[in-house]
């Protein structure tokens, strides 16, 4: 009865064999064009270092007189506004400016990127029930597997820093962006766009005219959600050297500096707040159509 | 061919898996149940043929699931037909390539719709100039016209406000304007007023009545309500399970309808309201006042009862004296 109790599995040797293949298999692809994927990245690579040294260069009064700016522009409330601007200046004085300057610069490349990509295939997968079904279980296993797992092919093709740090980012924190763009086209009120076509509306402007723009608070609640999953993956990506808030909590953790820790998580806790709070109420504006108010 | 307008030829429309398997069944009379209940596929339009003449307001009715929505998105093609013709001054729609069905859209036809279908995160003026920025004509150009329309439908003032902050008789005013501004000769109006209630319904007929005296557009109106079929419509068509049972003139209709399905319809309406002078002339023309031909029967009543000897002199449309109608077969007539 040895069948029933020990599971057919594939035998330690050749279980070894296979790994040590898709292993070699790998270090050969990354041998073979890492340093042309490299290249590729560089671009990305120039606009993240120039940032960074922008937002750390630049006299903090300035910083914060266009953090205030922002928010105002975003939220158009005072108390958001003055809470932000406080919340920064609270940072700065407990010396963690230059890290929540580096995560910020991170954290707003990745959310220009995932936008880049995600909205245009979120638009793709609104046209095209194959695209839909195909993206659908990729989406799935960016969203649901462990990020340390994909952090080791990232690493071993581009090494260590902050290119890998923002691909790592990006796997985390695109799935929200395509899935709310999908869902927010195809929610689009089917009468409304049987108007359009009568009118005789192209695809494309029923694309831009009607389509988008009615998708816009579900791609807003997008935007928002992969800020919030950019910022959850600060601490996991000063693993693989990006700059930023990160940093000390890791150093926290193996150190066991209590303060420390709360403190740079409080940070970014900060950063998340005011990220969430300023996209939902320029969502919100974005709606004022809907109720039966607003000039 | 006919001077039509539109013209419907043989129209079939089966929805399902395979419409093509089994509209040779259709064509040898297989009823709508049983194609659905052995075939199971729907029949929406089951060889339906219709000529729009220019310039006039053609109803078309029906109750609900009767095939009228699905009968006007063939004429802008919406929706495709299984089989048959729709010519479009002569030209057939479906032979149209992508572009062409395009251009039809949007200069020739223009539709408004039971839910209004505007634009919510538009304004007003915005909604109003859509076609014509479809079209690709300028800012200001569309701009103009669209306040002009705006106008036309009484909605001055509200050209900044969003459709949410408006009445859904203010909305399907909206919806007129859209259509109207875009300049084309055929206006689609699918249950445009159904959704409104009855008062804001009535208001609406007489604007579009009235802007039709001036227009002259074809128009092609779907309805369930009798009242506003009778009202409206120059010519009309009754649809039931997606055939034509009965078309012709509101009179017609009424004084002599085709079978007992519309005969119920009819029976509950006012007939004082539909029937006209010029129907029941009988005899010869009394002495004293005349009437012409196509005043409506409840107008006629008081000028009969006045009358001597309670009847009246008709005459036709040029003004000569045709014959006469006493107040007995009027009243008659009424409570048939």
């Amino acid at each position: 009865m040895d069948f029933l109790t020990t599971f057919p599995s594939m035998g330690r040797a050749d279980l070894a064999a296979l790994r040590r293949g898709i292993d070699a298999g790998f270090r050969d692809f990354s041998r073979e064009w890492g340093e042309a994927i490299e290249a590729f990245f560089h671009p990305l690579l120039r606009f993240l270092v120039w940032f960074d040294n922008l937002l750390v260069n630049t006299p903090w009064p300035i910083i914060l007189g266009a953090i205030g700016v922002l928010v105002w522009a975003g939220s158009r409330s005072w108390l958001m506004t003055l809470g932000s601007v406080a919340a920064f200046f609270l940072i700065g004085y407990f010396g963690m400016w230059h890290d929540t300057m580096s995560t910020l610069a991170i954290i707003s490349v990745a959310t220009i990127l995932c936008v880049a990509i995600g909205i245009p295939l979120g638009i793709l997968m609104a046209r095209s029930n194959r695209a839909q079904s195909t993206i659908t279980p990729v989406l799935d296993v960016m969203q649901t597997i462990p990020s340390f797992v994909y952090l080791i092919p990232v690493v071993m093709l581009l090494g260590i820093g902050r290119v890998p740090g923002l691909i790592a980012v990006c796997i985390y924190a695109l799935p929200p962006i395509v899935r709310l763009t999908n869902l927010g086209i195809r929610l689009v009120d089917r009468d409304v766009l049987e108007a359009a076509t009568a009118f005789g509306a192209s695809n494309w402007q029923k694309l831009w005219g009607v389509q988008v723009p009615l998708a816009l608070p579900n791609i807003f609640a997008g935007i928002n959600q992969t800020i919030m999953m950019a910022l959850a993956m600060v601490v996991i990506a000063s693993m693989i050297g990006v700059q930023g808030l990160g940093v000390p909590v890791l150093r926290a953790i193996s150190n066991q500096y209590l303060a420390l820790g709360i403190m740079n998580g409080l940070a970014i806790v900060a950063l998340a707040i005011i990220f969430d709070r300023v996209s939902q109420r320029y969502g919100q504006r974005l709606q004022a159509h809907r109720k039966g108010q607003g000039q | 061919m006919s001077d039509a307008k539109i013209s419907i030829r043989n129209l079939y429309k089966i929805f399902g898996k395979s419409p093509d398997s089994v509209l040779a069944l259709v064509r040898e009379g297989l009823s709508k149940e049983d194609l659905l209940a052995h075939h199971d596929h729907v029949l929406g339009i089951n060889d339906v043929s219709l000529d729009i003449q220019p310039h006039g307001l053609q109803v078309i009715m029906g109750l609900s699931g009767s095939g009228k929505s699905t009968l006007i998105r063939h004429i802008n093609r919406l929706i495709d037909p299984t089989a048959g013709e729709i010519l479009i001054d002569g030209e057939d729609v479906l032979r149209m390539s992508e572009r062409q069905l395009r251009d039809l859209r949007r200069f020739r036809t223009s539709m408004v719709f039971q839910k209004f279908g505007l634009l919510p995160h538009r304004r007003i003026l915005q909604n109003v100039a859509y076609g014509l920025q479809v079209q690709g004509r300028s800012e200001t150009d569309s701009t103009r016209a669209a306040r002009h329309w705006i106008a036309r439908v009484g909605l001055d003032g509200y050209e900044n406000h969003y459709p949410a902050q408006l009445s859904g008789g203010m909305q399907q005013r909206v919806g007129l304007a859209r259509a109207l501004a875009t300049d084309a000769d055929i206006l689609l109006m699918d249950e445009a007023f159904s959704a409104l209630d009855p008062l804001i319904r009535t208001e609406m007929q007489g604007i579009l009545l009235e802007l039709q005296q001036e227009l002259h557009k074809t128009i092609v109106f779907i309805t369930h309500d009798l009242d506003e079929a009778l009202r409206l419509g120059d010519n009309i068509a009754i649809l039931r399970d997606g055939a034509v049972v009965q078309q012709g003139s509101a009179q017609q209709i009424v004084l002599r309808p085709a079978d007992a399905y519309i005969h119920d319809f009819v029976k509950d309406i006012n007939r004082g309201r539909v029937i006209r002078l010029g129907s029941l002339v009988e005899g010869d023309a009394p002495e004293g006042p005349v009437l012409p031909h196509d005043t409506l029967l409840e107008d006629a009543l008081l000028h009969l009862s006045d009358a001597p000897g309670q009847r009246v002199a008709v005459s036709d449309r040029t003004g000569r004296i045709v014959g006469g109608v006493d107040l007995k077969s009027a009243i008659r007539a009424i409570h048939a």
